[in-house]
């Protein structure tokens, strides 16, 4: 794919970990982007555009991950992607579960 | 080609294509197709996997607008889950390079996933694993059939497949869309063998598990006769098939032909034959099969699928759908709703209202069911009476209480009659206020008492079924303990001729509905017992006019009484098709 690959890690942390919810925004969000979008945990890549495949890493809270966007429009989806990944737990202390 | 073998319930023979109701307890085959069809296979998985992300992000709304929005965002990613770019490559990849047929390709997907889940260490996911199952399931259900919804407009006839049919489930199928039904579960006298037998299509039941071995559009030969299940048949399975099922439409014709001729006994006494109906479009089958009126009109499908009890009106529309095709003159027994152990409500009906105790029961069948149900939710009865009521202004109606166990519950339901009557009065709404008032004899305690309850009512009718499985306390679906329920044990006879008695004295006129009544075996017993009406399943009619045809009220009554004589129940049967062959050699072909 055309354009620059730009990295950032992130570290986890929301105390449930990356869960569901941020999982799917973050899918939802990547798949907004042209450019492809993998997510590394200790050398595990997998497709960031995937919801089940970012369950795969199971990355609680300190993990770090790696975000790593190649495309036309990398440079303005890495921020973005970043950005949801550091945002504080939504109010949502009573659904612990999801 | 592979057979199958369960129990007969519902004669014929249907050939047609494979619609698998249910994939609960699914365990998918593996499976290979030609490479021909890879492009269909994947076609079918996007077909699939949109259909379910669509159905899904409706879940989500009203799950967002019932629960909010942290709720709803669990099937949000279930949506995203079934758009998702690697589980779909994954998919197609297993089934271009592999050829698995696509439900075995999906099965394994999400299994793969589902053990990557599980095996994360600390569990954090480990729930998330249910989300996956609930997914397969989901995609599976679009693949392997059509949607429970899309039941009621089926494009083409088709074999209903399921592990059981509820009665909900039944109520939303299009019977004309309807080839056969083959279940794993059921006995004799199961509900698929009831609706299969009303609308007069072949059925099998209690196969045991097989539905991992059919998959949707899989051809299929129903025998009805013998109980069979043929998957896929050869080409001359399949020719030999075609043929039985033309002469056993001749066959039919044949006794079709009897429409016409009375129900009347060689030495001259007439029978009423009347059909039993749950949906009001089954009345015109009835009347085609020369049906005198209508005996038993079960009207819990009104109640059935739906989001909230019938209104008046809904109820009064489906009776005069069967009034106008039994005009004024023929008779028609409502029975009011008789819902409770083997039917569940489907869940939450009427639960805000907290006008159904939704708690499972220990023995339902002993439990709040039927009138009793009715008596503790007035509004919901009174309803019902209102239109039964408003519908009598326009033909022969008559009303009948289920499962009366007791005199005075009896006259609690007069009484509610009796006041609604008032109301409509007041309203100067038209009614026949000398609306025959009948109760069913269908728990034992009533057979005794029918002395007691004669005086009060204007018909009997003896509801076999329950007065057979409450007399033997042997569950009739229950395929271990099925072989104690049968209509000839000595103690459901004394029970029957004790009512007829009863009925007699007090001039009562008695019907008997149930499976029984129906079954050519015990026609001439009920008639020696002075049983003149009947009331069966509309395809049954036919056969049990051909048997009323050859028999006389004189020998009838003699095999009656011999029959009384006799000690266990297998003694009557073979005594009872010994005589009934007697007169007519070919009544059980």
């Amino acid at each position: 794919m055309n354009g620059p690959t730009l990295k950032q890690n992130v570290v986890i942390n929301n105390p449930q970990g990356f869960h569901l919810r941020p999982m799917g925004a973050f899918a939802q969000l990547a798949s907004r982007f042209e450019s492809s979008v993998r997510v590394s945990r200790e050398g595990q890549t997998v497709n960031g555009k995937s919801i089940l495949d970012l369950m795969l890493l199971a990355a609680v809270q300190g993990t770090e991950l790696m975000v790593e966007v190649t495309g036309p429009d990398a440079e303005d989806a890495l921020p973005a992607l970043v950005r949801l990944l550091n945002a504080p737990p939504e109010e949502e202390t009573t659904a612990s579960s999801v | 080609m592979e057979i199958k073998r369960g129990i007969a319930v519902s004669p014929g023979v249907a050939i047609g294509p494979a619609l698998v109701l249910d994939t609960e307890w699914f365990r998918i085959p593996q499976r290979t197709i030609p490479r021909n069809q890879v492009e269909g296979e994947c076609h079918r998985l996007s077909m699939a996997l949109a259909q379910a992300a669509a159905e899904t992000r409706v879940n989500e709304e009203a799950v967002t607008a019932k629960l909010g929005p942290q709720y709803g965002a669990i099937f949000g990613a279930h949506a995203l889950m079934l758009t998702d770019p690697t589980l779909v490559q994954e998919i197609e990849s297993l089934i271009r390079n592999e050829n698995f047929a696509v439900e075995y390709a999906v099965s394994r997907t999400m299994r793969r996933y589902a053990k990557a889940l599980e095996s994360i260490e600390g569990g954090y996911l480990a729930e998330r694993v249910a989300d996956l199952f609930d997914i397969e399931k989901r995609i599976l259900r679009h693949l392997l059939g059509l949607r429970r919804e899309q039941l009621r407009d089926l494009s083409e006839p088709v074999v209903v497949l399921s592990h059981d049919l509820s009665p909900s489930e039944t109520a939303e199928l299009d019977p004309r869309r309807v080839h056969a039904f083959v279940t794993e579960a059921g006995g004799r006298a199961s509900h698929t063998a009831i609706v299969a037998g009303v609308l007069d299509i072949p059925a099998v039941v209690g196969v045991g598990p097989f539905l991992t071995d059919v998959s949707g559009g899989d051809v299929l030969v129903v025998d009805g006769h013998h109980g069979l299940l043929i998957i896929n048949p050869d080409e001359e399975t399949l020719e030999r098939y075609k043929h039985v099922r033309a002469t056993f439409r001749s066959q039919e014709s044949k006794l079709h032909e009897l429409r016409h001729l009375p129900a009347q006994t060689r030495d001259g006494s007439r029978v009423a034959l009347l059909g039993n109906i749950e949906f009001p479009q089954e009345s015109t089958p009835c009347l085609e099969r020369g049906a005198e009126g209508v005996g038993l009109y079960r009207t819990e499908f009104l109640y059935l699928g739906k989001q909230s009890h019938p209104s008046e009106e809904e109820h009064l529309q489906a009776y005069l759908t069967v009034l106008r095709t039994m005009e004024s003159h023929r008779p028609v027994v409502i029975r009011t709703l008789d819902l409770g152990a083997d039917k569940f409500l489907p869940l939450g009906v009427g639960a805000e209202s907290g006008a159904w105790r939704t708690a499972p029961e220990r023995n339902p069948f002993l439990g709040l069911r039927s009138v009793r149900l009715c008596l503790r939710n007035l509004t919901l009865f009174k309803t019902q009476m209102r239109a039964i009521l408003r519908a009598s202004a326009f033909g022969d109606v008559r009303i009948m209480f289920p499962m009366i166990s007791t005199l005075l519950e009896l006259r609690q339901c007069k009484m509610i009659l009796a006041e609604v009557k008032e109301d409509l009065e007041e309203e100067g709404i038209a009614f026949n206020p000398r609306l025959p008032v009948g109760t069913m004899i269908e728990v034992p305690s009533a057979a005794l008492l029918a002395e007691l309850l004669a005086r009060e009512v204007d018909f009997f009718s003896i509801g076999t079924n329950d007065l057979i499985q409450y007399t033997l306390a042997a569950d009739r679906n229950n395929e271990t303990v099925s072989t104690l329920y049968s209509p000839g044990d000595p103690a459901v006879l004394r029970l029957i001729e004790g009512v007829v008695r009863a009925a007699a004295k007090y001039n009562v006129t008695v019907n008997v509905c149930g499976e029984m009544s129906g079954d050519p075996l015990y026609t001439m017993l009920l008639l020696g017992l002075g049983i003149r009406q009947l009331s069966v399943t509309p395809h049954s009619i036919p056969t049990i006019k051909r048997v009323v045809r050859s028999a006389t009220v004189e020998e009838s009554v003699k095999v009656a009484q011999e029959a009384m004589r006799l000690e266990t129940a297998r003694d009557v049967n073979n005594y009872l098709r010994e005589q009934t062959r007697r007169i007519l050699p070919s009544a059980f072909d």
